[in-house]
């Protein structure tokens, strides 16, 4: 099964800072862990939300809202993809991560084909037609 | 360290160790990136309900635990340095060629995929007792062979490695192929191989037969949610609604294979194998099919792993870059084969063709032909369908 680890952003994320080099050393051994165990699918680092934007919807109406964002507390600064076989095993790979400072990183199990009903399985195949 | 029950101790003893120090302290700094790897939290959920660890905790006691501090730290040490060095022993050990495939692959299963003998027994259809007693034997074989506990070298690793390889695809092949065993283990026995596979990448980078495998894997896993239809019927892979497929085993493949072809040299069956794969991942629709280049891969693969079903894979290839003349040509040369004298694919091959070509008397006896060998029904049913088709002298599609 996997798992998006996601991780928050902040000030520093915000204003394009990368962490500093002991950390990003740090980053990279751990990534290497995940991977000599065969358990990271993906890692990605995303950039400040000022490059990015939102859109939002209203009836017809789409408007666009250019960054940066505000709402500081739901940024997300990067993530992890993670093929493992439980949730627990998910959790003990991400208390290893070297993070500190009350930092929270949140972990969602992903949906599969699979955990989806037939129907809506055929509703897609319908709309494929 | 010689002995494989020896190892296999080693990891559950430190498994347990493990498991009652964290609590206490947190996951150690470096605990050894294999206790994960070997995706032992099936075998941790386990122990922690099972009687084992109830034992082992009254057997260590409380008096025990300074000197259990300090095993544990040695063990860490130790586990660091040597880990990958050792879980490749393991790998090479449990894929010994002095066993039968069946052992290797209870053996991989149990010692590297960390399921239980109850679990194998269910995904290949077998009593419990006859997988438990598999290992057992295996285990004998073993050290009665005195298998020395080692990465081969030289010669030999290139023939143990391809044994390695085997065992993992043929893993694969049982979650993906579905010949047997409950459903639900089907896709875990993919994700095991996928995941053995691509440990085995990253002990032995620089064998691109390793990355070979891992790219084949990757691609075949990527299609899994499109082959099958929602009443569980096979879809084939020019049906299958290609967004199904899963963009992120793709690009895992697409890159896997990427790094089998840098190392160098005349690409190996597994790599040219998911080279072919990878034509089929890079075509959006399938009229973008690269067949040209499919059909130089299959000649290829023919000159260092000829088989008939690979020449009839071939004729198929060339038929659809060259034209059907083309491959029409190829496949007249397999007929006379024994192997390929039941498999009804040659005639629906040979029918189709000739079809295409117009010769619709000959290709519907080809798929009357074809129409009597299959076993499936709903495969007779269409073959059928084109022999009558071309009786109507409609080409069929």
């Amino acid at each position: 099964m996997r798992f998006m680890v996601i991780v928050p952003g902040d000030k520093n994320s915000e204003a394009g800072l990368l962490p500093p080099k002991e950390l990003f050393a740090e980053m990279g051994r751990y990534n290497e862990e995940l991977r000599k165990a065969g358990v990271l699918l993906e890692a990605d680092g995303l950039q400040p939300t000022s490059k990015g934007a939102k859109v939002k919807f209203d009836g017809a109406k789409r408007t666009v809202i250019d960054g940066p964002f505000t709402e500081a507390k739901e940024l997300i600064a990067g993530f992890w993809i993670f093929e493992v076989k439980s949730k627990q095993e998910a959790i003990e790979w991400v208390k290893r991560a070297p993070f500190d400072g009350g930092v929270e990183i949140e972990i969602r199990q992903i949906f599969e084909l699979s955990d989806f009903p037939p129907e809506i399985q055929g509703a897609r195949e319908e709309a494929r037609r | 360290m010689r002995d494989v029950g020896l190892a296999e101790e080693l990891a559950q003893d430190a498994l347990v160790a493990a498991l009652e120090r964290w609590p206490e302290t947190g996951i150690p700094d470096k605990p050894g990136a294999w206790l994960m790897a070997t995706a032992k939290h099936r075998a941790i959920d386990l122990l922690r309900r099972s009687k084992r660890l109830e034992r082992k905790h009254e057997q260590l006691g409380r008096e025990l635990e300074t000197q259990q501090e300090i095993a544990m730290s040695d063990l860490d040490g130790a586990l660091d340095d040597d880990i990958g060095d050792d879980l490749l022993r393991l790998m090479f050990i449990a894929c010994h060629p002095v066993l039968s495939t069946e052992a290797r692959v209870a053996l991989t299963l149990r010692l590297l995929g960390g399921l239980t003998t109850d679990e194998i027994a269910r995904a290949f259809l077998v009593g419990e007792a006859t997988v438990a007693q598999r290992i057992v034997r295996a285990k004998r074989t073993l050290s009665e062979a005195r298998v020395p506990f080692e990465v081969p070298r030289g010669d030999e690793l290139a023939a143990r490695l391809s044994s390695v390889l085997e065992v993992i695809y043929l893993i694969f092949n049982e979650g993906y192929a579905a010949t047997a065993g409950d459903d639900w283990m089907r896709p875990a026995l993919c994700e095991d191989a996928l995941r053995l596979g691509r440990i085995l990448a990253e002990l032995a980078p620089q064998e691109p037969e390793v990355h070979g495998l891992v790219a084949l894997m990757e691609i075949q896993a990527s299609r899994s949610g499109a082959r099958t239809g929602p009443a569980g019927e096979p879809v084939l892979l020019f049906d299958q609604d290609r967004a199904r497929w899963d963009r992120i085993l793709i690009r895992r493949g697409l890159a896997a294979l990427g790094r089998a072809e840098q190392l160098g040299g005349a690409l190996g069956p597994y790599a040219l194998q998911a080279a072919i794969a990878a034509c089929h991942a890079r075509a959006r629709t399938p009229d973008e099919t690269d067949w040209a280049r499919i059909a130089a891969l299959y000649d290829a693969l023919a000159q260092i792993a000829p088989s008939p079903v690979v020449g009839l894979n071939r004729a198929v290839a060339v038929s659809m870059a060259f034209g059907p003349a083309a491959g029409l040509e190829l496949v007249d040369a397999l007929t006379s084969e024994p192997s390929l004298r039941a498999y009804h694919l040659l005639p629906t091959v040979r029918g189709d063709l000739l079809a295409k070509l117009g010769r619709l008397g000959e290709a519907r006896a080809e798929f009357e032909r074809a129409a009597s060998l299959t076993r499936n029904a709903r495969e007779r049913e269409l073959l059928l369908e084109r022999a009558a088709a071309c009786v109507r002298g409609a080409v069929p599609d």
